[in-house]
């Protein structure tokens, strides 16, 4: 008999393609935005249409998984009837829940739509038991996307002091920053982050090879890496380049390019009371989600079922093929 | 095959693609008009790729012409061949520099999400291009396949 309750599966898709692709591997829930700028991976090609995120709602219910709308980036002042629209449409589309990073937008849900259920996302950045307790009293929020800040114990802690579950990031991309406080692709190319929904967009990268098989990545203006033949690459955001500082020259001054994995964690955090693990990746490929969502999906029923699961495939899905704990571990992660 | 002898097979290839996936467009927005070049290493000509409903071309050229692109894409042919059908990770194998990428970043990203939204497989499409002859085109992508997977 297992010490865990077994925790619901939360998988990324970007297309609807990706999201059949997580439902079969076995997601007990798909999260999934609009086109535009209401959800925080705007990227080029990605993401659904209404039509499209109805027929996914469909094949998702007709298996018995969930699918989680993320509307989860910050409207500026005269732009929020796009947001609210897409909660319309969310709601209409009979969508499990909502994930809402502006405390705006959260109130509106909760005024508009009551009976819809609401998420708090990572990106509103609440930590604290205070924060988090203030929106689950004000709005009803049911669930909070904790940002990767804590470590266990302190997840343990939280659980133990608000009304709400908690949604924990366990595999991919991680920034170094506070979620929804980072300014730097702002400050290079005038597209926000939180407001546009797009770290280092894809229109403001170029790679640049050199004769020696030597690539240069720049974001605008600027390099921010120099890979050398052989080297393996990352995503072009700048907390993962390589710079020249006063005291050392081409190194990681904010942080490697590296992927969270907190596969050996997991029965730590179902003993914490992480009630969803969450799986980052919805500008990644339907393969990656294949893999990794199976991965995934043995591990915690491994672990659910009291065995050892077999975890080393999942490393080479990892940017630059390393990987870590982040702030999970220990708080002396950079 | 002498590159004059492909282009009718390529044409064919495209627009039999095209009409199975008319979303693909939907999905490449503005970045439909770009041209991509396509270096698959090892094969004796580029492909140039654009990949417009109402203009489309799909056509080999010589590795020693001039050709004007706005996306260059490069990589071994069968593993192009498995990122499209995504049977592996682009971004992992952009990781490991498996594939290379330079000039419009926003159109090749496009055209990533769209084709790997298609459930199909590119092999699947390429193979159904030729009609009866669908069972020996089929049989060669997927042994060049089985090649690389073993390796892989
Ligand atoms: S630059 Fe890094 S920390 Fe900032 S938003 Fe992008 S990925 Fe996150």
């Amino acid at each position: 008999m297992s010490e865990f309750i077994k925790p619901e599966l939360v998988c990324p898709a970007g297309t609807p393609a990706s999201l059949r692709t997580a439902v079969d591997a076995g997601a007990d829930s798909v999260y999934c935005g609009f086109k535009g700028p209401t959800n925080a991976r705007n990227f080029p090609g990605l993401n659904f249409t209404k039509a499209e995120l109805s027929e996914s709602v469909k094949y998702a219910h007709d298996k018995d998984a969930m699918v989680l709308a993320a509307i989860n980036s910050f409207p500026t002042a005269g732009r929020t009837d796009i947001w609210k629209k897409s909660v319309d449409d969310a709601v209409e589309l009979g969508i499990d829940a909502v994930i809402i990073a502006d405390i705006g937008m959260a109130k509106y849900v909760a005024e508009t739509h009551p009976d819809q259920r609401l998420h708090l996302s990572v990106q509103a950045g609440a930590s604290s038991p205070e924060a988090i307790n203030f929106y689950v009293e004000r709005f009803n929020v049911k669930r909070v996307v904790l940002p990767r800040i804590l470590t266990v114990p302190e997840i343990k802690r939280v659980h133990d002091a608000i009304d709400c579950e908690i949604e924990a990031f366990v595999f991919g991309n991680i920034g170094m920053m506070a979620e929804g406080r980072c300014s730097l692709t702002n400050y290079v190319t005038g597209i926000s982050t939180n407001m546009d929904g797009v770290c280092s967009p894809a229109s403001h990268v170029d790679y640049e090879p050199d004769e020696e098989d030597g690539l240069t990545t720049r974001l605008g203006d600027f390099a921010i890496d120099c890979i050398s033949c052989g080297e393996t690459a990352g995503y072009p955001t700048i907390c993962k380049g390589r710079y020249d500082t006063a005291h050392k020259k081409n190194y990681y001054a904010f942080e490697e390019p590296i992927s969270l994995n907190l596969t050996r964690l997991l029965p730590d955090l179902m003993r914490a009371g992480v009630t969803a693990l969450k799986i980052e990746g919805r500008q990644r490929s339907r393969a990656y989600i294949r893999s990794v969502v199976s991965a995934f999906r043995d591990a915690v029923d491994a672990y659910a079922a009291g065995d050892e699961p077999d975890i080393t495939e999942l490393i080479a899905l990892t940017e630059g093929h390393k990987e870590t704990q982040g702030a999970f571990k220990s708080k002396s992660w950079r | 095959m002498p590159l004059f002898a492909m282009q009718p097979i390529l044409r064919r290839i495209v627009r039999h693609v095209a009409q199975l996936h008319p979303e693909l467009f939907e999905r490449l927005g503005d970045s439909c008009s770009k041209q991509f070049l396509i270096d698959a290493k090892g094969m004796p000509f580029l492909l140039l790729l654009r990949p417009d409903p109402e203009n489309l071309m799909l056509v080999a050229k010589s590795r020693h012409a001039e050709i004007p692109y706005d996306v260059l894409v490069s990589g071994k042919f069968v593993t192009l061949l498995r990122m499209i059908d995504s049977k592996t990770d682009s971004d992992a194998l952009f990781f490991n520099r498996d594939i290379a990428v330079t000039g419009d970043t926003e159109a090749i990203v496009a055209l990533r999400n769209a084709l790997d939204d298609m459930d199909a497989t590119l092999a699947d499409d390429v193979a159904t291009a030729f009609g009866p002859l669908r069972g020996p085109v089929r049989a060669s992508i997927d042994a060049a396949n089985k090649i690389v997977g073993s390796k892989t």
